[in-house]
This record gives structure tokens, sequence and C-alpha cells, in this order.
């Protein structure tokens, strides 16, 4: 039970800190408007078109955009040496990084939840079509996201070029959570209903989901103590 | 006594790559369907191959390190890790020029190169997190931790992208295929010389690492005094 009170404590914590200053998540929403705007004259898609790239365009929207958020997370706490008080707290790194974790997923969620609706309107698309399947898959798909960058936020925090390094090091390993996040939004802005092949892909972000998450509970006070 | 094993080795890995070079080129016929090209396949698989044992090794040793907190694990896995992804961009190298001859691209985004791409990316910036991290734990704690998630991430890409449509040709040597005798022979031979090469660098660039160290620590020391 106290595991679970601490995650919260921290979780409210971070949204608290987040939502006085509005740094990220404002940087994070006009960024994935920005996107969205360059996309469309990039590629001015026909109405077809449109919706076969709606995933891989609304996924790359949400990778880009949520990094903002995410590399920020242990960042922030450098300041004021708040991190090594994070660190010498009476809480477990599992809890540290759950927390972290939920506060994370909570606003990238926002961010996603903000550009879906004006990727709607910009792009002329209709994809309420199937809407609960949606936000299923948008949940998992940010949850793999968060994930991984969280604990990349505390592996980089106290390296040089951070800002740099956090997104070369993120991509490539989330390549089979947005592979699969991708195919699925796609099928589903589409208006086809989840199952048939499309269940692999959902096994797969499931299974990266967990893998990654237990991963990173285990390992990060290694990464922040030592 | 380490001096005597790369020396040894080595002695090995040439006299058996001396052989398969002769065997590839004076002696196994061309193929009835691809012609000359095929012999690529002689370093295209074993690279493969080589470059994913050194994967496993680095995780071992990654994990080891983790375990132990002892320096040398680290110092292994950043020479085995690099060594791995020569042999890897070997890998991909002989493909896409195979590639080029038989498919007539140089590229293509099938499931097996695609996989084999991001495993590269994936090492690569296992060794720029290192450049990035100037404290010799702290470095070895975190590219520990970065290269278990990268072990942990390589099967589930390979997976993920297998379910993409796939181009690459079906496993030749093991899983079905057929393959003359003599072909077969070639190819274990030069799989045998491609890791025990694999060992000798990483033994050479192992020592190089660690005289690094010790330099490192000379120069610490200094500035102490």
């Amino acid at each position: 039970m106290d595991f679970l009170r601490q995650t919260l404590v921290i979780a409210r914590k971070d949204l608290r800190a987040e939502l006085r200053t509005k740094e990220a998540i404002n940087a994070a929403l006009a960024f994935s408007i920005v996107i969205l705007v360059l996309f469309s004259f990039a590629f001015d898609p026909g109405e077809q078109e449109t919706v076969e790239m709606s995933g891989g365009l609304l996924w790359i929207v949400f990778a880009f955009a949520g990094t903002l958020v995410l590399n920020r997370s242990f960042a922030r706490e450098v300041p004021n040496d708040c991190l090594d008080a994070l660190v010498a707290a009476p809480i477990s790194g599992a809890a540290l990084f759950l927390g972290k974790a939920l506060a994370n997923f909570v606003l990238v969620i926002a961010v996603e939840l903000v550009s879906l609706p004006v990727f709607g309107i910009f792009y002329n698309v209709h994809w309420t079509g199937q809407i609960w399947s949606l936000l299923l898959v948008l949940a998992l798909g940010t949850w793999g996201l968060t994930v991984i960058g969280t604990i990349f936020s505390a592996l980089t925090v106290n390296i040089r070029l951070r800002e740099l390094m956090a997104p070369l090091l993120v991509y490539p390993m989330l390549i089979p959570a947005l592979m699969s996040a991708m195919k699925l939004t796609m099928d589903l802005i589409a208006g086809k209903p989840l199952g048939g092949e499309d269940e692999v892909w959902l096994r797969l972000l499931v299974a990266f989901d967990v893998i990654f998450t237990a991963l990173s509970l285990v390992l990060l006070e290694t990464v922040l103590v030592g | 006594m380490r001096e005597k094993l790369i020396y040894g080795l080595g002695a090995i890995a040439a006299v058996l790559l001396a052989r398969d070079l002769y065997s590839i080129f004076m002696q196994l016929p061309d193929e009835a369907s691809q012609g000359m090209i095929y012999r690529i396949i002689f370093f295209h698989v074993p690279a493969a191959i080589t470059a994913m044992l050194c994967a496993a090794v680095t995780c071992i040793t990654s994990v080891t390190y983790l375990l132990t907190r002892n320096l040398k694990f680290d110092a292994i896995s950043v020479a085995v890790t690099e060594v791995g992804l020569a042999f890897l961009a070997a890998n991909l190298v002989t493909g896409s020029i195979w590639g080029r001859i038989i498919w007539g691209i140089w590229w293509t985004w099938d499931a097996r190169l695609t996989s084999a791409l991001v495993c590269w990316l994936l090492y690569a910036g296992y060794l720029m997190l290192r450049r990035a991290i100037e404290e010799p734990t702290a470095r070895a704690r975190i590219s520990a931790v970065f290269n278990i998630f990268a072990f942990v991430d390589v099967p589930i890409v390979i997976f993920s992208i297998k379910w993409w449509r796939t181009q690459h040709p079906q496993p030749v040597f093991w899983g079905g295929g057929s393959i003359d005798p003599a072909m077969y022979l070639t190819a274990v031979l030069n799989l045998v010389a491609l890791i025990l090469l694999a060992v000798v660098l990483s033994l050479i660039r192992l020592r190089q690492e660690e005289v690094q160290r010790e330099i490192d620590s000379i120069r610490r020391y200094a500035h102490a005094v």
C-alpha cells in the first residue's frame, strides 16, 4: 500500500509542478500543431491518402512532441539539487519511476487528445469511427513511449549533450512500439474494427509495454543511485 | 599469456581464412541460379552470426558488471560491442552488394534488413552514449543499463518487423534449405574463422581499453600530486 501511496505522491508532485509552469506541455502542444501544419504543406494528400498516412503521421507527431515532455522529466530535478533529495527520500526507485511515468503519461496523453481533433479538422478526416479502440491503442502506445522516455531521461540526466543524446537513443528503441501503434491507428481511422490480423500488433504493443515497464522498474535504482 | 593467445588464435584464423578463400574462389563452382555473386554468402551469413554472438556476450558482460561492479567487464563490453558493430556493418554492406546484383536495388525495407539496421543504430547509440559520459563508473553503469535495454529490444524488433512483408531469402544453412556439403563445410569453417577473428580483435581492443584506463588513472594521480 505504501508503494502505491509513494507512487501517487511523486505523480501528483510532478503534475502540480508542470501545471504551475506549463513549460513542457505548452511547448509540446505548440510543437505538435506546427508539425501537423508542416506535414499538410509537405504532402498535400487526398482523402484516401490521408487515411493511409494517418497512423504514421500521428505517431511521429506524438513521439516528437512526447519527447519534449519526457526529456525534461528528470532534468527538471537537477536545479536546486531536487534529484539528490528524491534519491535520498525513503521511497524505492521503482515507486519514483512509476510516479514519474504516470505523471508523464497524463501529460503526453493530454497533448495527444488535443492534437487528435486538430488533425481531424486540418486533414478533414473522420477519425471517431472506432473511438474506443482508438483510445485503447493511444493509451498502450503512449505508455510504451512514456516508459522508454522516462527511463532514458534518467539515463541521460547527468551527461553532456543531453538534449541530443536522449532522442537519438529513444527512437530506435521505440521502433517496435511505434510500428504497431501506427499500423493499428491507421486501420482504426480507416474504420476497421480491432481484431483479425491486427491482433498480433495489439499483442506486440502490450508485450512491449509489459517488458519495458518491468525492466525499468528493476533498473531505475541502478541508473540513479549506482 | 594473453599475447600468446592473440597470436595463436590470429594464426589459426589466418590459416582458416586462407583455406576458405582458396576454396571459395578456386574450388567451388558458380551457383546454378545466381552465378558468381553467391560467394558473398560465405561472409554475409557468418558475419551476421558473429555480430549476434557479440551482442549476446556484451549483454552478459553488462549484467555481470552491474552485479560485480568490476570495471573489467565494462572494458570487455565496449571492446566486444565495437567489434560486433564492425561485423554487423560488414553484414549490411555485403548484403547490400548482393541485393544490387540479384534484386537490382541496394536497399529495401525488408524485415531482416530493417532489423539489422535498427540493431546497428542501437549499438552505435551505445558507443555514442559512452562518449558523452566522463566519469568511468557512471559511464560503465549507465552504458551497461542501456546495453541490456538494447539487447532486450532486438528480438522484439526482429519479431515485429517479420510481420511486415519479407523479401529476404529464407535461411539456406539451418532451417529447411538444402546446400551442397562442400559449400556447407566452407561456410562453417568461415564462420569459425570469423569468430576467431572477432575474438582476436576484441582482445586487442580490450588491451587498448586497459592501457587507456591506466593512462587516465596515472593522469589523475599526477593532477592530484
